[in-house]
């Protein structure tokens, strides 16, 4: 499967080049980036794991390129995405979301399901990815442990 | 008709019996300072022929209020002067002969805490069939924060469906299915999985879908969420099927909702024919239980499009955020429906924004301060297709969903590719803006360089590119247009 996930995610894998230019965007509109990386993308997972804290006050996208080389790096196999956040008051919420790195392969999900009188069904997602411990899912090389 | 109903030789003493013109007994007031915790009502009043406009606005403010065709000295009472509503300002409409606007203040003492139903009552009960009155329209009403902070709000709000879904800096996406009647259960759960699979973020019930001979609620709910579900599973994104609840009683409203509950519907909708009151107690259970509440706008039509007559929808709009839906439709300006981009722009701000000011190059004619009350998520549905991506998101912004219901399942490739090509378009057009693009100069570049790599937007843009619809509206805003430096 192909992980529908973040703002861009029915387009081509974004080059570095267009990163910085959404990045240049959002720093426009003074949010902060910060970074997030899983093996586990469910799509109730909320919390990712952060990459360091929000990048505040920064006025130019390079600096945000690196920590970008240098998640991947760390985490060459695990979904990354960028998070733009807006502080104002009645958002303080996320403004901007798309990934910046995915696994080679993506096993999926498959949709179990529990059945029920009246027909009733109960549905749960269970990642393929998922049957293997943290950090240790989609080959990765980089296992702690 | 008889137009002289209220006239006088001599002027009465206040409390004499008879019939006195609204305007003496207190109901028209120029002196009169709106107080910080009024209720403000903009009417269009249109006099029948050789009634006085200011008696005619004081007679508006008169019977929305404490008035009475004739003098009760059971008024002396009370402390008639604070209940009375005052008409304080009234001035003709430019250009519309015969035409005048009314501002009229009403105490909060009025109003039930709380209550749409209520305000209701008074603001358009009665008086909208006043004979002296050729037609009379609501255009607008300041709700003051203290009024505002009696009612619960949207049940979760614009950034809380965002967090909900997990999905930021884009529009959603939807689809209505069609045919809106007659499709099978089985058939219908098809059209839901096809289009949520191909990239929707929602599909959507039609309004008159409710449970008729050919779909029974119960069916349409299982096959519906089984479409649902196989599409988040396909995608890894989270979905839904706006699911009607619309029924003939609020009790099966709930049977439905806590059905569409069990199967784990992220959304249920309702139609505005339920009424207020309704409307309200869904919105209630919809926070209660944690599922966002879609309203659309069945038979607004019939009240909000005529000039001179009945209730603008930028008013029906503010009821709604006070009510508590989370999604209402609000028209597409581009599209098959009725839409003056100014009037609807209105509409927009008065859904979304924290604070909307005066504007009456937009129909907004007093400031309304919602306080921290969320936003309603506007709807833009009827008549839209790929090829208006870059109008839509330059109109409307992010925070709409924009519904292709033609434009989805009539696809030539399928529905899931007339999803597909929405999806692919939204998201070139919003990656472009972000990039700093002018997508009213640009933007049809920008879907066609999309389609080199998505062959059902390529195709999408060939059926529909060149469809519009232009039309003069009948609901545009009534302004001198003033030059600007």
């Amino acid at each position: 499967m192909y992980l529908r996930h973040g703002a861009f995610s029915y387009l081509p894998e974004l080059t570095d080049e267009e990163i910085t230019l959404q990045v240049r965007y959002v720093l426009e509109k003074g949010w902060p980036v910060s970074l997030e990386y899983t093996d586990d993308p469910h799509p109730r997972n909320v919390y990712w794991e952060l990459w360091g804290l929000p990048m505040f006050d920064l006025d130019e996208p390079d600096g945000v390129l690196s920590e970008i080389n240098e998640c991947r790096a760390a985490f060459p196999n695990h979904y990354i995405r960028l998070l733009a956040y807006d502080a104002r008051l009645g958002r303080q919420t996320t403004g901007l979301s798309f990934l910046v790195q995915r696994p080679k392969v993506e096993p999926g999900f498959r949709l179990d399901r529990t059945e029920s009188a009246g027909r009733l069904q109960r549905y749960s997602l269970h990642s393929y990815a998922a049957e293997s411990p943290m950090g240790k899912r989609y080959g990765d090389a980089n296992r702690p442990g | 008709m008889s137009s002289d109903v209220v006239v006088e030789a001599t002027t009465p003493d206040r409390w004499d019996p008879g019939v006195h013109s609204y305007a003496s007994m207190g109901y028209y007031d120029e002196s009169y300072e709106p107080k910080d915790t009024d209720i403000i009502a903009v009417f269009r009043v249109t006099p029948q022929p050789g009634v006085d406009p200011q008696e005619a606005a004081a007679a508006v403010a008169g019977e929305s209020s404490t008035a009475t065709w004739t003098v009760v000295w059971t008024d002396r009472l009370t402390a008639n002067t604070h209940y009375q509503a005052k008409c304080y300002h009234l001035e003709p409409v430019p250009g519309r002969d015969g035409e005048y606007l009314a501002f009229v203040a009403y105490d909060i003492d009025l109003f039930e805490e709380g209550s749409i139903a209520n305000l209701t009552s008074s603001i358009i009960g009665n008086v909208f069939g006043f004979k002296p009155l050729a037609a009379l329209r609501l255009e607008d009403m300041h709700i003051p924060i203290a009024y505002v902070k009696t009612f619960q709000g949207p049940a979760h709000g614009v950034v809380m469906e965002r967090e909900m879904l997990n999905k930021y800096g884009r529009p959603l996406l939807g689809a209505t299915i069609k045919p809106k009647l007659g499709l099978s259960a089985r058939n219908y759960g098809r059209v839901v999985y096809e289009a949520c699979r191909g990239g929707l973020d929602f599909t959507k019930d039609d309004e008159n879908i409710n449970s008729q001979p050919f779909m029974r609620w119960r069916d349409r709910y299982l096959y519906a969420m089984e479409g649902v579900n196989r599409a988040v599973g396909e995608t890894g994104e989270i979905k839904g099927h706006y699911l009607n609840i619309t029924a003939a009683t609020v009790e099966d409203m709930y049977e439905r909702a806590e059905f569409a509950k069990e199967l784990g519907s992220v959304v249920v909708m309702i139609d505005l024919t339920i009424g207020y009151s309704a409307m309200q107690s869904l919105a209630y259970w919809a926070r209660r239980n944690s599922v966002l509440l879609h309203l659309h706008r069945a038979g607004h039509g019939t009240y909000t499009r005529q000039k001179a007559h009945g209730v603008s929808f930028r008013v029906i709009a503010k009821w709604c955020r006070l009510i508590g839906v989370d999604h209402a439709h609000a028209g597409t300006v581009v599209g098959k429906l009725e839409g003056d981009p100014a009037t609807t722009r209105g509409f927009y701000d008065t859904l979304r924004d924290d604070h909307v000011p005066a504007n009456r190059a937009n129909g907004i004619y007093v400031d309304q301060d919602w306080g921290s009350m969320p936003g309603v998520m506007p709807v833009a549905s009827g008549g839209i297709h790929a090829g208006q991506m870059h109008k839509l998101l330059d109109l409307f912004g992010d925070d709409v969903i924009l519904q292709f219901g033609g434009g989805t399942i009539g696809h030539p490739m399928g529905i899931a590719a007339g999803a597909e090509a929405n999806r692919v378009a939204l998201e070139a057009v919003v990656k472009a803006r972000n990039e700093g693009r002018d997508l009213l100069k640009e933007g049809a570049d920008v879907l066609r360089a999309a389609a080199k790599i998505s062959p059902p937007l390529d195709v999408a843009l060939t059926t529909w590119g060149d469809v519009t619809f232009d039309y003069t509206s009948t609901d545009a805003p009534d302004v001198v247009p003033t030059a600007t430096s």
